[in-house]
């Protein structure tokens, strides 16, 4: 399984594309496989604050219920509204498939989170059973 | 003197273990029980279930156990624990039913199949295996009967859909045509002399259950032969997550959640299931109570009105926010595309129509009450 290496990761699975002061937010492809088919997903509004580390929605499989962690804190400013009607598309290709889009509180704490390939090692480790 | 550590139970596998890790099977711990609760490699849980309503899908149900009752008094025994009338069953005939304790509440629901003049086989949920066998055999103790546990005995193996019947007809002699829905029958099945077939399910489609001996080859070679034999009708193999799905789109108790040693049958309203006016069985005068001082709450299907999924044990509230109940099964329902509940409400709130809300993630949902089975296969005769 490969990921986008100019985005960034953490280790509950969200990915963040930054550009400047702004940056979109995801779930990796790793957490949608795990998850099943994607039934339901629950996002802020535009105007929100979200919170490093905290949760900010979350993704439903038909069995299980999945809190989304905010990899970095902001502003919501776009929420995608296909995944309203369309959740599915996260399966087909979550790495494109956006949940929100936000202003950057501060951007040095994209520091602390995962390259490409530290991920990739990590997703190797954990889905080793 | 050394302190002895309790040690928890090792977890079980069935003989289609490694059959369902080849195959990809995403695995989970049910009830002590290593089983698959989905394929991706065939579509997961949504293709499994839309299999299964359409066409065929199969089922690595070992986990459940088996409970034979035989001897000159064994209906008498069978009529003591059961609250069902098992008088009824000719030869070849089941029935759903439960086994009570005497406040009226589940010790389990069961499928009893009548196979032979005084032969009883009680098909039992497998996180209540050794609870239900110690407690058949302890309250049938005064009767002559010989009671057998023979969960390890068998793997089964369940198809179901419109299309089991033509699939399992590929594979054997008997003439499924002529067994009708609970009832069954013994044949060869994949070259197996003297198979038991059950036209049983818990999918809320036609469908059967086989019983074949339970060594991993043989187990591994009749589900392969069974996959390769349905190719045509579309078969998958199906885990426990569809399973659920499909169980709960029509309405099917599931121990622990519908039905538990806290809930009655009135309140679960499993009343057709319960003939009073037989002879005395575990569990009748409670009931004989509880009927007279009336129910205080029931068991109601749920369909979400706003958008939002109801899950296993979120609250239901009324229109103002208050607490009144509690989801004892809830999912998307993948036929009938809809987000679906059961749960357990005080009488006043269980008529149709009744609008209620589900408490989800600290918001109340709105909901509404529905008939149940939320799913009724179509009848073709």
């Amino acid at each position: 399984m490969s990921f986008p290496t100019d985005y960034k990761y953490t280790k509950e699975h969200e990915w963040i594309k930054a550009d400047g002061k702004n940056a979109t937010i995801g779930i990796t492809s790793y957490a949608q496989e795990s998850l099943g088919d994607i039934v339901f997903v629950d996002l802020p509004k535009p105007g929100a604050d979200i919170t490093a580390g905290k949760t900010f929605g979350s993704v439903e499989s038909v069995k299980a219920v999945s809190d989304l962690y905010a990899p970095v804190s902001g502003t919501v400013t776009e929420v995608n509204g296909d995944l309203a009607t369309a959740p599915e598309k996260i399966n087909k290709d979550a790495h494109s498939a956006w949940m929100i889009k936000i202003t950057l509180k501060d951007p040095a704490e994209l520091n602390s989170l995962l390259i490409a390939a530290d991920y990739e090692k990590f997703v190797a480790e954990e889905g080793g059973h | 003197m050394p302190a002895v550590e309790a040690t928890t139970p090792a977890i079980r596998k069935t003989a289609l273990y490694s059959v369902h890790r080849q195959m990809g099977a995403k695995m989970v711990e049910f009830n002590g029980w290593e089983m698959p609760v989905e394929y991706p490699s065939v579509g997961g849980i949504m293709a499994e279930h839309y299999a299964v309503r359409t066409g065929a899908g199969i089922f690595d149900v070992s986990h459940m156990g088996d409970i034979r009752l035989a001897g000159p008094q064994a209906l008498a025994a069978v009529q003591h624990i059961s609250m069902n009338d098992a008088s009824r069953l000719a030869i070849g005939q089941a029935q759903y039913s439960a086994l009570l304790y005497p406040q009226g509440t589940f010790v389990d629901d069961v499928v009893v199949h009548r196979l032979g003049e005084d032969e009883y086989l009680l098909v039992i949920n497998a996180g209540t295996r050794e609870k239900d066998f110690n407690w058949v055999r302890d309250h049938t103790r005064h009767f002559d009967c010989a009671v057998q546990n023979l969960s390890d005995d068998f793997t089964q193996i369940a198809i179901q859909g419109p299309k089991a019947v033509n699939l399992l007809q590929k594979l054997t002699n008997v003439d499924l045509s002529a067994v009708k829905f609970y009832w069954l029958t013994r044949g060869t099945v994949c070259g197996l002399p003297n198979t038991l077939i059950a036209r049983t399910g818990y999918t809320g489609e036609d469908g059967f259950e086989i019983y074949v001996p339970s060594d991993g080859p043989t187990s591994a070679r009749v589900w392969n032969e069974i996959l390769e034999a349905g190719k045509e009708f579309g078969v998958v193999p199906c885990g426990l997550g569809a399973r659920n799905t499909l169980r709960l789109e029509a309405r099917l108790p599931l121990y622990g959640h519908e039905i538990s040693d806290t809930i009655n049958v009135w309140e679960a309203g499993l009343d057709r299931f319960c003939k009073m006016e037989k002879p005395d069985f575990i569990g009748r005068a409670s009931l004989e109570r509880a009927k007279a001082e009336g129910t205080k709450r029931g068991l109601v299907g749920l369909e979400m009105l706003d958008r939002g999924i109801a899950r296993d044990g979120y609250k239901v509230l009324d229109l103002t926010g208050r607490e009144i109940g509690y989801v004892t099964s809830g999912s998307p329902a993948p036929f009938l595309k809809k987000n679906i509940a059961l749960a357990y409400v005080p009488t006043e709130f269980v008529p149709l129509g009744t609008e209620l809300k589900v408490e989800i993630r600290g918001q109340g949902v709105k909901a509404q009450v529905v008939p149940t089975p939320f799913y009724k296969r179509p009848r073709k005769n």
